[in-house]
This record gives C-alpha cells, sequence and structure tokens, in this order.
C-alpha cells in the first residue's frame, strides 16, 4: 500500500520537474539555432524549426512532448543528427552510472568505518587525525582536487591512465576525486551518531551483559548509529549525480554529464528535457530506497504507516 | 550463610572540567548468598557508581578507582582483566537498570536481547535458546511471551521492558543481581507488581540481591539488610529491624521522618531533611551530614568517626555512638529535636 502510493508520489514529481524544466528552459532567451541564423536563410529556419515542433505554441509543444514522455521517447536531438535522447543516455549512461556508483560505495564504505573508529577513539590521535582528514576532504572541491590526483598519480608517478576510458583502471581517480568530499562528509555524521548512540543506556546493558566490546559496537552500536546516516544518502546521491558533470569534464568521460552540459550550451532542448527527466528520475529513485531501507534498518517506522 | 560479595573501602573519582568529583569514598558493605541488601540513600550519594565499580562498568575514560576491593566468591574481581570480567557480567552478576524506557536496544527485538546473553555464556543448542527465551519472558510474568519475543522495545510499556530486562538479568542464573532503582521509572500499580517479581525470582531461584532504592517503603518490602549511603560512604547499616525500630545514625532518622509511618493512628508531620549534601568536588574531612545534622558537636566537622558495632550485624558512623558523647534522648528533651 505504501509502495503503491510512493510510486505515484514519484510520477507526480516527475511530471512537476518536467513542467518546471519546459517552463525555465523556454524563458532563458535564445533557441537551438540562435548560431546558425546569421548563416542560413530564414526558409532553411522555417524548416528546421517545425521538424521539431519549434513553430508550434507552446502548450502544444509542451503536450506533446508530454505524450511521447508517456511513451518513454525523449525525443530527437537537435544537435545530433544520427541519434536520439533515448540512444545518448543509454550510450553515456554506463560510464556515468559505473562513476557514481562506485564514487557511493567508496564513500559510504571508507566513510562509516573511518567514522566509527573515529568515534571509538574519541578525541585519540586517529579521531584527531581523521576528522582533519576529513575537514580537508569536505573543503577541497573536487574540481581542484580532480586535478591534483591527475598530476600526481597519472602524470608524475605514472600509476594510472587518465584522459581517456576504458579499463577499470581509468576509473579510479575520478571515482576517488568524486568520492572524497561525501566520504569526509560520511565520516563527520558517523562519527557524531556514533558518539551518541555509545553514550545511550543500552550500550551500558549490552556491557552488564558481558559482550564483547566488538560485539557491543556492530551489533548494538553501528546499526543505530547507521539510521541518522541512512538519511543522509539521498542528498549525498544528489551530490554525486551533479558532481559527475564536472568529473565527466576533467577526465573526459564519456557519459550523460557532458552531453547535459553541451546541451544547455546548445539549447538543444530535448536533450536538456530528456536528461534533467533523467537524472530527476535517478535521484527519485534512490530517495526510495533510502526510504525503504531507512524503514528497515529502524523497526519503529512502519512501512504501512501513512504518510512519512 | 556464605559471602557472597565483599566492598571494602571503595573509592571512586571521576575527572570533570570543574576538578575531581569524589563519588564514593570508602564504602563498605556485603552481601550473604541468598540475601537482599538494599542499598539507601538520596540522590548523587553514589549508589550508581558503587554498583558500576562492582561490574566494571564505570566509564573508563573519566573515573578512576582509586582504592578498595571487590571480592566475589572470594575472589578480587576490582581491576579483573576485560575478558575474565565479561566472562562474570550478565552470568554470574545480573544487573537490572535505574532506566527500562532507554536500556533496550530500540533496533533489536527483545527475545534476541536475551537471546545474547544466554549465547554468550551457556552452551545451550541453538534452537533450545529461543524455547529458553520464551521461558524466562512467562517467568518475569510477560502475556505471550512467543509474541513477545520477536517484538521490538517500543511495542512495550515501561513495565513490560522492566520485566524484560529482569528475564535478561536472570537468563544465567546469576548469583548476584543487582537492582539499580528498579522501580523508579515506573508508575506505582508497576512498582509493586516489579517488586513482587523480584521478591518470587529470589526465592525461587535462590539468588542474592542487591537492590539500590531511595525508597524506604521498597527497603521494607523487600530486604533484610539495609545499607544506608550519604555523600560517598555507608554511615549505617543492619538488618532491616535495626534501621528501622532502632536506628543509630542522625542521617537514618532523618530519612526515617521523611516517609509516611504507617498504623500509626495520629496524623503525623513528615520532617523533611534541611539543607542538601556536601559538595562532592571538596568533600569534608569531617562528618559529611555535620552541616545538616541537628545534634552535631565539635569533633564531628574535625574528624570521620570510625565504625562503631552494636551488634553483629548493626553499625553506624556517628560520634554520637561514642561513649564520651552525650546521650540523645537527653538532647531531645532539652528541646533541640521535634
Ligand atoms: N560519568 C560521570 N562523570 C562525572 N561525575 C559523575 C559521573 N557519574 C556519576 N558522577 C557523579 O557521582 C556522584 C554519584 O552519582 P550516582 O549516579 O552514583 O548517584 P546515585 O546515588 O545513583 O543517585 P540517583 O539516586 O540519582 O541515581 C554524583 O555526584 C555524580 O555527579
Ligand atoms: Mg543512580
Amino acid at each position: 500500500m505504501y509502495i503503491i502510493k510512493r510510486f505515484f508520489t514519484m510520477l507526480v514529481t516527475i511530471w512537476v520537474i518536467t513542467t518546471l524544466t519546459f517552463i525555465i528552459m523556454h524563458s532563458i532567451p535564445g533557441d537551438p539555432f540562435a548560431s546558425d541564423a546569421d548563416v542560413l536563410p530564414e526558409e532553411v529556419l522555417e524548416n528546421m524549426r517545425a521538424k521539431y515542433n519549434l513553430d508550434e505554441p507552446l502548450p502544444v509543444q509542451y503536450l506533446l512532448y508530454l505524450k511521447n514522455l508517456v511513451m518513454l521517447d525523449l525525443g530527437p536531438s537537435i544537435q545530433s543528427e544520427t541519434r536520439d535522447v533515448n540512444t545518448l543516455i543509454a550510450d553515456g549512461f554506463p560510464a556515468s552510472a559505473l562513476l557514481g556508483i562506485q564514487s557511493l560505495v567508496i564513500a559510504l564504505i571508507f566513510g562509516l568505518i573511518l567514522g566509527i573508529v573515529a568515534a571509538l577513539n574519541h578525541n585519540g590521535i586517529i579521531d584527531y587525525l581523521s576528522m582533519a582528514f576529513a575537514i580537508i576532504g569536505i573543503s577541497i572541491p573536487s574540481f581542484i582536487l580532480a586535478p591534483l590526483l591527475i598530476k600526481y598519480f597519472a602524470v608524475d608517478w605514472g600509476l594510472f591512465p587518465v584522459a581517456s576510458w576504458g579499463t577499470w583502471l581509468h576509473t579510479v581517480l575520478p571515482s576517488l576525486a568524486l568520492a572524497t568530499a561525501p566520504l569526509a562528509i560520511v565520516a563527520r555524521f558517523m562519527r557524531s551518531s556514533m558518539l551518541e548512540v555509545m553514550n545511550q543506556n543500552y550500550i551500558k546493558t549490552a556491557d552488564a551483559k558481558g559482550l564483547s566490546t566488538t560485539g557491543i559496537v556492530i551489533k548494538h552500536g553501528v546499526r543505530n548509529a547507521l539510521i541518522p546516516v541512512i538519511s543522509f544518502i539521498g542528498p549525498l546521491a544528489a551530490f554525486l549525480l551533479t558532481g559527475t558533470f564536472v568529473i565527466e569534464k576533467i577526465f573526459a568521460i564519456p557519459g550523460i554529464g557532458k552531453y547535459f552540459v553541451d546541451s544547455i550550451f546548445n539549447r538543444d532542448f530535448p536533450v536538456i528535457l530528456g536528461t534533467t527527466i533523467f537524472f530527476s528520475t535517478i535521484l527519485i529513485i534512490t530517495l526510495f530506497l533510502v526510504d525503504i531501507s531507512y524503514r528497515i534498518v529502524d523497526p519503529r517506522i512502519k512501512l504501512t504507516s501513512k504518510g512519512d | 550463610m556464605s559471602r557472597l560479595l565483599e566492598v571494602e573501602d571503595l573509592q571512586v573519582s571521576f575527572k570533570t572540567y570543574g576538578g575531581e568529583v569524589k563519588a564514593v569514598r570508602g564504602v563498605d558493605f556485603y552481601l550473604n548468598q541468598g540475601e537482599v541488601l538494599a542499598v539507601v540513600g538520596e540522590s548523587g550519594c553514589g549508589k550508581s557508581v558503587t554498583a558500576q565499580s562492582i561490574m566494571g562498568l564505570l566509564p573508563k575514560k573519566v573515573s578512576r578507582i582509586k582504592g578498595g576491593s571487590v571480592t566475589f566468591e572470594g575472589e578480587e574481581i576490582l581491576g579483573l582483566p576485560k575478558k575474565q570480567m565479561q566472562a562474570i557480567k550478565g552470568s554470574k552478576i545480573g544487573l537490572i537498570s535505574q532506566d527500562p524506557m532507554t536500556s533496550l536496544n530500540p533496533t533489536m527485538m527483545v527475545g534476541k536481547q536475551i537471546a545474547e546473553v544466554i549465547k554468550k555464556h551457556t552452551d545451550i543448542a541453538k534452537n533450545q535458546i529461543k524455547v529458553r527465551v520464551i521461558e524466562l519472558l512467562a517467568m518475569v510474568g510477560l502475556p505471550n511471551p512467543e509474541q513477545r519475543y520477536s517484538q521490538y522495545p517500543h511495542e512495550l510499556s515501561g513495565g513490560m521492558r522492566q520485566r524484560v530486562l529482569i528475564a535478561m538479568a536472570i537468563s544465567c542464573d546469576p548469583q548476584l543481581i543487582i537492582a539499580d532503582e528498579p522501580t523508579t521509572a515506573l508508575d506505582v500499580t508497576i512498582q509493586a507488581q516489579i517488586l513482587d517479581l523480584l521478591k518470587d525470582l529470589q526465592k525461587s531461584l535462590d539468588t542474592s540481591i542487591m537492590i539500590i532504592t531511595h525508597d524506604l517503603g521498597v527497603v521494607a518490602e523487600v530486604a533484610q539488610r539495609v545499607a544506608v549511603m550519604y555523600a560517598g560512604v555507608i554511615v549505617e547499616s543492619g538488618t532491616v529491624e535495626e534501621i528501622f525500630e532502632n536506628p543509630d545514625h542522625p542521617y537514618t532518622w532523618g530519612l526515617l521522618n521523611s516517609i509516611p509511618k504507617y498504623g500509626s493512628g495520629e496524623k503525623d508531620r513528615l520532617i523533611p531533611i534541611q539543607g542538601s549534601p556536601p559538595d562532592l568536588f571538596a568533600p569534608p574531612t569531617g562528618c559529611p551530614f555535620a552541616a545538616r545534622c541537628e545534634y552535631a558537636m565539635e569533633i564531628c566537622v574535625q574528624e570521620m568517626p570510625d565504625k562503631k558495632r552494636t551488634s553483629e550485624t548493626h553499625h553506624a558512623r556517628c560520634w554520637l555512638n561514642d561513649p564520651r558523647a552525650p546521650l540523645v534522648k537527653d538532647l531531645i528533651s532539652a528541646g533541640r529535636a521535634e
């Protein structure tokens, strides 16, 4: 029941995003053929506008777009003669997804471990070192970290290939560049959550039961400390999604991010809309999964409960 | 009756930003096999800290055990290595804590939380553990124990949670149960039920209980012996009869005067003890109660009195019990007390 309700909310959200993007996109000046306007005769431009329905009134364009969207057709790209938006996404998505998921996993696994270790060494050397690392990691933007990683690990030491895409080794540096800041944020978040949990009475109960320290930390500490951190995975996923635009550009990765950025400059309306809808859908699905796992970890929240 | 637990001259301090808090300053008491001892005293006098020291549960970073000894079954357990202490905790000594609402893990089924103790300390076969847990849940009086097994703490009331914690404490047949104010957080009718349960379990399991409370009603109900604690020391201890009928320490008198007397026909006025306990950052050199004591003499603020024994089981730390002190009866008739 909850899941069905959630599914419809997701559809409505996507529709709202589509509408807003459509309005915003058409309210910025310029159109896809602005740069051709000087060289091409007016009749040719007319024809091209007609081909992409750009000569129709906006409400009609909007309805036509929605009609295609319902059939999961994101339309043709104006810039690319040969590939429509569906193909663009299908081509670019594997690289973007690999980069995003790999970064998410790195950020979560190492962030959580770092946070837990720091909390258990509260006010110890390891705690200070990892929090110093976390602060540095949060403060350095990925577009600065990326060139630094390239300079040292690829150019100076030749450990990783760069500026091409193919083997797994190619993914290491971009993933690190993308994952560092979220990793640091997760670490800080987990540390404070863990510190709070380890002060709770039920941890004293676990101690009084004679459980080993590891048992207490893992079974009673970590699981409870994860609850607030899980709610943070949603924004984290959004952060990684948008982060890929920059990273894909720096590392020349053939992902969707590149098309998205280019499409805005070219006013390639179908690509702007298509990629925005696609990214939003990914994000909405992620949030949904986060929500589900939240409810699995915390028994106080029921899948059947109304509202959020 | 053989000695189960003997605490001698226990001293515990805490490091705080304000300085060293001398929370426990030389506590001694003992507990025999099969006996129920009540430790009473007002809030902050060091009851929980004493219990935590016995079980090795003090927060390591901020606390320091400065001296004394805790002998359990004839063996020194103060400062025992972690592994050895873990083998005792939950198995030979069970703890029932002050706050049932927050003492259970909110994300773990209550049955599992009990099963965990049994798994750790016994070699009951895996498939039998659940059976044993359900048996324990029934023993502590939870209705529908099979269903309770897979419920989470938030699905249980405070009283039920306390029953779960009691089941947890008795799950490995401990020789000693330390119950730190097991009823304080519960409402009155539930309090009585939980006390009855503890009394019954004590008899049927033939275990010893150290029950911490500031409620003398609880003491009269369950205990055989009482240790009265004040500002980190035991000021008087004796059997329930000795403490209720023949108390030797003005603090104990004060405690007794501040509870309603049952059965006395006249309308007794409750007399609260005036003032507040001393600052544990800089405890007084003399008797810590002197500042609030109506009978304080000069010597009381200068020097801490020794333990004075009036029977095999009864002793108090008060200068009034010194042969050189004036008789308190004379003081009362002279109008210094109501
Ligand atoms: N972790 C700690 N850090 C600093 N001081 C502490 C700590 N734990 C206890 N104390 C101090 O030790 C003293 C005794 O505390 P304790 O908890 O034993 O009191 P109590 O007799 O159990 O009181 P209550 O009836 O309120 O439970 C108090 O003054 C308290 O401030
Ligand atoms: Mg206490």
